[in-house]
């Protein structure tokens, strides 16, 4: 069978994750590959974990990516992307948000927050790369634009040209948001150089 | 034609547009919900929500005997709601197609059960049509009306989460054009149910369903795929993509009809192979029927009826070896559901009714996460509306304090959707329980969806409001009060007077879900906590607000932190706080 790239999102509710994958899917649909997306909506909005598996290649199955095949993790949140590292492939990609968010029983004061989770996924990941997406978000003008930001340091990773990113930018971004996004995507693509 | 990538539902919706549907309607429910926001975006189509997912099937099926194409969507419980008028409605037949499209959700992803629905086609004799990706929800959504007005028969259009909510590539096309207007028809033989009328019908129906299994052992929608090899796999829906996935060389008989199954079809297919199996979803639906034809296959025999299928899972199923995955999480993680937002109006409700030590039938909506620590306060949670018949139901078994103490619970959208029944029922019946409704304006908990008491329809236009205090007064309620639930005193002695009353009693707690666009006036400056202040008395977490943050190494014993990002200034947290530690940030 053709090879499947296969990319899996993990973060946070509320954190553009959506998106970024929507940014991310048609993207890879622009650049002509048969595209999957999927991911849950519904509980694991208000501040849940959230996953999206986003696969593309020449012919594309099943909408989740199976399980221990994902050839990149694109993590939001440290926590979440430590959760969901069995998903990797040996041999997989790791790039992460520098970012802890604090689940209820931490926020509440009942469980930590697991302590050196950068240096837990580098010790296991050697390809692994670790990004401030907050830094560049406030960079760009915009604390909102982290997923943007993200997206940027992820598209470092797939060859597909430059101004696909920017035609898929400008049809799903709100068109007064445009520029700030434009900007953190460039950061993120610097910043993960 | 145009390439798009679509969810499931938005290809539904696309689907519907294209086969010239003129009335969608639903009531929400994950993972169904968005196919009615979706038409809602074509002016061709009338789209709006119901109350409950039985007036939704009513308002389709006499749009359908108007001669117009209707789309009816729900989730797979919304379908047991809507029971009655289906299985009347497949011996009627239609007169516009009438397509409803019906979302399971294994795994309960966002649900109370795991129900299958395909065991509806069967026992209300209604065809189904199942999708394996967004293209094909397109074009069985297209097919399915046609099919409906062929075969004079309401047809289910079946999902699963996963097909639902995936986004694939989809060509789009022209939307059918030179169907019949819509008007007025007697035909009492067909369309008045008498026992009389409906005896003759049901001959019609079981002929039909035989000449449809019939003439789907020649359609494209059921297919095969030959291949090397002497391994046969038949399925339907998303489990053929995993099928795929895992046996890439088997051939593949592929059903986009579920019910009823093409026989002929299915025991030519059979014949050639040496191992064959069933791969599928939930229930041995297609496998039974298999089996009932004599033929041996391998299915639930190895693969799960609990849960979702993946491809991992279909694997391990098939190969009986347990998946060692490359990386490991050495250490315990603290999970992470889902909570109630920043500023929800039900969690102050919810803090009072742990005070209260009340017993508190719940029912569904956002508030349901008011079962979650720290605010455990969720005794019952069964279906829509079930809080306060639960009630009513303890409420006559119990005696003294224990009868007091029984709360039933019931957001706005849910009271109207089947809470009001039970309320009447209380009332008639001399129930002394005390019912709270939730009133939030609007249907949050599958994304804040319009009701009859939000003030504006699917479309946006204003529209006129139910009265939630004079609905509950009318059916004979002497005691409704309304409470500001922002207000944490005030809500708890409302509650607690009414639970103390020995009659039926309604508390309404007013105030909007925080995340209504049109409200956005409700957020406040954002809350801070003076740390010279902060004792760590750890009062102000118990109420569980996501912007609240222990600091375990603040302080000698800890302190708390509010999230400027996330603090929408309710206030909440500064009437628990004993050392007046909260105040506005300063310029924010
Ligand atoms: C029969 C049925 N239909 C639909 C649903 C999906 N659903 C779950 S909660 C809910 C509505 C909740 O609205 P409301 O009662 O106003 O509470 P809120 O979420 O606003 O707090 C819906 C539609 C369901 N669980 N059961
Ligand atoms: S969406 Fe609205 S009702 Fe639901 S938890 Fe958030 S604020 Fe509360």
């Amino acid at each position: 069978m053709a090879k499947v790239t296969n990319i899996l999102l993990a973060g946070v509710g509320g954190q553009g994750i959506l998106l970024a994958s929507e940014v991310l899917s048609e993207v890879l649909m622009l650049a002509g590959y048969d595209v999957k997306k999927n991911e849950i909506h519904g509980m694991s909005q208000r501040g849940g974990s959230v996953s999206s598996h986003v696969r593309f290649g020449e012919k594309v199955y099943s909408p989740i990516i199976p399980e221990g095949e994902a050839d990149m993790l694109f993590g939001f949140e440290l926590l979440e992307t430590y959760r969901n590292l069995p998903f990797l492939k040996k041999g997989g990609q790791v790039i992460v948000n520098r970012l802890q968010l604090m689940p209820p029983s931490v926020a509440t004061g009942m469980e930590r927050y697991p302590e050196n989770l950068e240096q837990l996924i580098a010790d296991q990941v050697s390809d692994s790369q670790v990004v401030d997406g907050l830094e560049l978000a406030i960079e760009a003008g915009n604390a909102r634009t982290v997923n943007i930001a993200l997206l940027g340091a992820l598209a470092n990773k797939l060859d597909i040209e430059q101004n696909l990113w920017i035609q898929a930018m400008e049809k799903m971004v709100p068109a007064k948001f445009l520029s700030q996004n434009l900007k953190a995507f460039e950061l993120g693509r610097q910043a993960a150089n | 034609m145009s390439k798009e990538i679509l969810s499931g539902n938005e290809a539904i919706a696309r689907g519907a547009y294209e086969a010239g549907v003129k009335v969608a309607v639903a009531y929400p429910g994950t993972p169904s919900t968005e196919i009615l926001e979706n038409t809602a975006n074509y002016p061709s189509m009338d789209s709006s929500w119901a109350p409950n997912e039985k007036v939704a099937l009513e308002v389709g099926i006499g749009a359908c005997f108007g001669g117009a194409r209707s789309l009816v969507a729900m989730k797979h419980v919304g379908l047991n709601v809507a029971a009655d008028p289906l299985f009347t409605l497949s011996y009627t037949g239609v007169r516009g197609g009438l397509v409803l499209a019906v979302a399971d959700d294994p795994e309960l992803h966002s649900s109370q059960n795991e129900q299958d629905s395909r065991h509806y086609a069967r026992a209300a004799k209604m065809p189904m049509f199942e999708p394996s990706d967004s293209q094909e929800a397109l074009t069985y959504t297209r097919l399915a009306f046609e099919a409906s007005e062929q075969f004079d028969t309401p047809i289910f259009l079946r999902t699963t989460t996963r097909i639902a909510h995936s986004k694939s590539i989809v060509e789009t096309g022209e939307p059918v054009t030179g169907l019949p207007e819509p008007s007025l028809e007697r035909d009492p033989a067909k369309f008045v149910m008498l026992p009389g009328n409906a005896r003759k019908r049901h001959y019609v129906v079981e002929e039909q369903l035989e000449k449809m299994a019939e003439w789907s052992c020649s359609q494209s929608f059921n297919q095969i795929e030959e291949r090397d090899g002497d391994v046969g796999v038949i399925t339907a829906g998303v489990s053929y993509q995993y099928a795929r996935e895992v046996l890439p060389e088997a051939s593949v008989l592929k059903l986009g009809l579920v019910y009823p199954l093409p026989k002929t079809l299915i025991a030519d297919f059979a014949k050639r192979f040496k191992t064959l199996y069933v791969i599928e979803e939930l229930e041995p639906f297609i496998e039974d029927q298999v089996r009932a034809m004599g033929i041996t296959v391998i299915g639930k025999d190895c693969l799960p009826i609990c849960g979702e299928l993946t491809p991992g899972r279909v694997r391990s199923a098939i190969s009986g070896k347990e998946m060692v995955p490359a990386y490991t999480t050495e250490i315990t993680l603290p999970n992470r559901p889902p909570n109630m937002c920043p500023g929800c109006p039900h969690r102050g409700v919810f803090y009072a009714l742990k005070r209260l030590k009340a017993f508190v039938t719940g029912d569904i909506g956002c508030y349901t996460l008011g079962f979650m620590p720290p605010l455990s306060a969720m005794d019952t949670c069964v279906c829509m509306g079930a809080s306060v018949g639960n009630a009513t139901g303890l409420n006559k078994v119990l005696k003294g304090a224990d009868k007091q103490k029984v709360v039933g619970v019931i957001g706005d959208s849910t009271f109207q959707h089947s809470g009001i029944n039970g309320l009447m029922d209380m009332v008639y019946n001399g129930s002394t329980a005390t019912l709270v409704i939730l009133d939030n304006s609007i249907t949050a908990m599958t994304g804040r969806q319009e009701n009859p008491a939000s003030g504006f329809t699917l479309a946006g236009v204003e529209s006129p409001c139910i009265d939630l205090e004079q609905l509950c007064r009318s059916v004979g309620v002497k005691h409704v009060r309304k409470v500001n639930p922002w207000n944490l005193e005030e809500t708890r002695l409302a509650i607690k007077e009414e639970m103390e009353r020995e009659e039926p009693s309604v508390v309404i707690t007013e105030a909007p879900c925080i995340l209504i666009k049109r409200d956005v006036g409700q957020r406040k400056t954002p809350l801070e906590i003076d740390p010279d202040k902060c004792t760590g008395c750890k009062a102000c977490l118990k109420i569980g607000c996501p912007a609240i943050e222990w600091q375990p190494d603040a302080g000698e014993r800890g302190k708390a932190v509010v999230n400027e990002l996330l603090c929408v200034g309710c206030g909440i947290c500064d009437q628990l706080c004993a050392f007046d530690a909260y105040r506005e940030v300063k310029n924010g």
